[in-house]
């Protein structure tokens, strides 16, 4: 009835038609990623408000290690260029290569979430501390449910581009493109987080 | 470009229902869709006009003798949340959004159909989650917008439920926009230039546009607002160090948004309804481009002239009060087009155009007192009483509920193939215009005489003009009986109506009444001229 019902169809029969169709499902996402930017956008917007305005009650703590954070930006900056190399080997249709350094970049990504959680078990605050505390969890938590998401998209695209029936091919990328600019785009969220909430 | 594929036959179409059971299901066409916006808003307008005539019932009288305080609160509550998020919105983007954007940019369906049908899908369960949670505990007290500390300090469970739902529909609108975006602007038919659209599509660009960029603040804000109630949090509770303030500006960076993103569609449909019935070309068309696109890029930064009372700095009351002000010159300018699309045209007084002539009457109404709530000094006098009530309702009942029912009338035959009745449509429409008015108009007295808003008590020396306006609302509830007989009665057996009865140039007019699934039998049409009347017209197909 619709595009999207014959959509396998179409992968076969109409290559032309195939390429306008992917297009704009990649626009779609990328509209997706400026609503989704947004959100972030109200979150920093008011931890820099409470920054300004609301003084903290005496003795809390609100300066943070910097190692762990900053071993995360370099997970994550290597993440996104290992997931780069991986839709370079699809491209060239080496599916196993492309297979590999889909695994690396999800292997990064759970290294990074091991390493937010090993660090929200040693700082000395908790949720309800003060403000401060609230919004570093808030933030850290709402972005680290987009690297979670991410991750499992990267496992099941890796688990798609096997050899033997997989779906995910040099011929239908897609799917790959479209979990790499989501990846990208929670790598450039967090390099913001980290100046926003580490550095500033 | 366009979908040009052969309309593939799927295998499983012997399953799909047919006849009206395709409303009930999770269909992908998109006139489907759109009918099932409109049917599913209509419902909860009629749940939500039902706590209207309630409030008014209540305010009868200046004791609180008909419901409980609390009920009243939650009553309130209700009646905003369900009139905006599940009448206004859904209806006046989604219904006629996906009834008619396909239509316009010459496309057999919207851009992510599936998409589509989850977006609206998601509306009913929320409605009804939100209707259901009055009846567990009772439902938020905090109005519709939700202020901490209230809606802190309120039963929680109540307050819990309003959060889930809004974040469903705020969902739901943001998939809506995405759909919308990339229709209008990928599945354009070759050969139709963006400037030869109907200006409903500008319309609904600028509307999804504000969708996308807005409406996800408030889903984070509403997160946040949720663990302060839930986690013990203190975002935006005092006692814990928090800031009430930030809440509001993060919450009217979306509502003030969602103002344009109520009433921009609107002006779109207005657009597309004086033509045809005063047979006439619309009126400066680039103006009106370019003024519906200030209205997107001022309506962004404008937010802050909900907050004059909330220990606003100077700086930023300047700032807001002349951007509020500059909102107006655009606004006005679309007022003036529309008014010299009807000057000197063959006019035919139906029911589709006095709805549009009320809508102009009323709108201009609600926008000068829009423009007098922009000064601080005014602002900071009536803010928080029914005069700002009366503003609100003149600009979403009188603009744009106006329009949602001119647009029924206008496209009902388009939709069914069948004439809506002009006598009972007419007679719907005096009393709808009188009821609005009476009911409204001298609420701006009452404001200005200082009866404080949301309270279910007042002054006993309100209480004769309070009658009246009861005595409005009661007309407005009753204006919905003839609507509703009339279209009972035309669906049934209503005069047939031919495929284009307006003699219209639109699209939407060239195809079948109903119109065909994936909307013509042939190819798409190319419309240069969408309002070339009074033209030599080269061949339109």
């Amino acid at each position: 009835m619709t595009t999207l019902d014959s959509s396998k169809e179409i992968q076969k029969n109409n290559s032309e038609v195939n390429e306008t169709h992917q297009d704009f499902r990649m626009f779609g996402l990328i509209t997706f990623l400026i609503a989704d930017g947004m959100t972030f956008a109200g979150f920093f917007a008011a931890y820099l408000t409470y920054k300004a305005v609301n003084p903290l009650p005496d003795g809390a703590i609100y300066e943070l290690e910097l190692p762990i954070p900053t071993l995360n930006t370099i997970l994550l900056l290597v993440s996104s260029a290992t997931f780069h190399k991986a839709g370079k080997a699809l491209l060239k249709d080496k599916n196993s290569d492309s297979q590999k350094w889909l695994f690396f970049t999800a292997f990064l990504g759970i290294i990074f979430l091991i390493c937010q959680l090993f660090e929200y078990f040693h700082l000395p605050f908790g949720l309800t501390d003060n403000l401060f505390a609230s919004t570093f969890y808030a933030l850290t938590g709402f972005h680290g449910l987009h690297v979670t998401l991410g991750t499992l998209m990267i496992l099941i695209i890796a688990w798609q581009s096997r050899i033997n029936g997989g779906r995910l091919t040099s011929q239908n990328m897609f799917p790959l493109e479209a979990v790499e600019l989501y990846w990208h785009f929670v790598d450039g969220i967090w390099v913001i987080l980290f100046i926003i909430l580490y550095l500033l | 470009m366009t979908i040009s594929i052969d309309p593939q036959k799927t295998n499983n179409e012997s399953l799909q229902p047919k006849g009206w059971l395709r409303y009930l299901s999770f269909s992908l066409d998109h006139k489907v869709i759109g009918i099932q916006y409109l049917v599913c808003g209509f419902v909860f307008y009629l749940i939500g006009g039902t706590l209207a005539s309630a409030i008014r019932i209540e305010l009868a009288s200046p004791m609180s003798d008909f419901m409980p305080r609390d009920v009243y609160n939650q009553v309130l509550t209700l009646h905003g949340t369900i009139m905006i998020f599940l009448w206004i919105v859904p209806v006046v983007n989604g219904a006629f959004g996906n009834y008619l954007i396909p239509f316009y940019v010459g496309a057999r369906d919207m851009a992510f159909p599936r998409l589509n049908a989850v977006a609206f899908w998601l509306i009913p369960p929320s409605g009804l989650m939100l209707v259901a949670s009055y009846f567990v505990e009772g439902a938020a007290q905090a109005g519709w917008t939700a202020y901490p500390p209230l809606s802190i300090t309120t039963p929680q469970s109540g307050q819990i439920i309003w959060i889930l739902s809004v974040l469903l529909l705020g969902g739901s609108s943001i998939f809506g926009g995405i759909n919308f975006i990339a229709t209008i602007i990928k599945l354009r038919r070759p050969g139709l230039k963006l400037m030869q659209l109907p200006m409903y599509c500008w319309a609904m660009l600028g509307t999804s546009l504000l969708v996308v960029l807005s409406t996800p603040v408030l889903a984070g804000t509403l997160i946040l607002l949720s663990f302060d109630i839930i986690a013990n949090t203190g975002f935006f509770n005092p006692v814990l160090g928090g800031n009430v303030v930030v809440y509001q500006h993060l919450f009217w960076f979306y509502s003030h948004p969602a103002v344009y993103i109520m009433v921009l569609p609107a002006f779109g449909l207005v657009s597309e309804i004086l033509p045809v019935h005063a047979r006439k070309p619309l009126f400066g068309y680039t103006t009106m481009v370019f003024s519906i696109m200030g209205i997107v890029v001022l309506g962004l930064v404008v937010w802050a002239h909900h907050m004059f009372t909330s220990g606003t700095p100077p700086w930023m009351r300047l700032f807001f009060t002349i951007a509020t002000a500059f909102i107006a010159v655009p606004t006005g300018i679309k007022f003036f087009n529309w008014v010299a699309t009807l000057w000197g045209g063959k006019i035919s007084i139906n029911s589709a155009m006095l709805f549009s002539c009320g809508f102009i009457i009323n709108f201009v109404f609600g926008g000068i007192t829009g423009v007098a709530l922009a000064q601080v000094p005014f602002d900071i006098h009536v803010h928080d009483t029914y005069f700002v009530v009366a503003h609100f309702h003149y600009i979403v009942y009188g603009g744009t509920v106006f329009i949602i029912f001119s647009s029924i009338y206008h496209w009902f035959p388009k939709v069914t193939g069948k004439m809506l009745n002009e006598k009972l449509g007419i007679l719907h429409f005096i009393i709808t215009f009188i009821g609005f008015n009476l009911c409204f108009a001298p609420q701006h007295w009452l404001g200005l005489n200082g009866m404080p808003r949301r309270v279910a008590e007042y002054d006993p020396q309100f209480q004769f003009v309070n009658q009246i306006s009861s005595l409005g609302a009661l007309l407005m509830a009753v204006s919905t009986i003839p609507f509703l007989i009339n279209v009972f009665l035309s669906v049934r057996n209503g005069k047939d109506a031919g495929d284009n009865p307006w003699n219209a140039l639109t699209p939407e007019w060239l195809t079948s009444s109903p119109p065909p699934v994936e909307n013509w039998e042939g190819e798409a049409p190319l419309v240069e001229e969408p309002y070339g009347y009074g033209k030599e017209i080269s061949e339109q197909k």
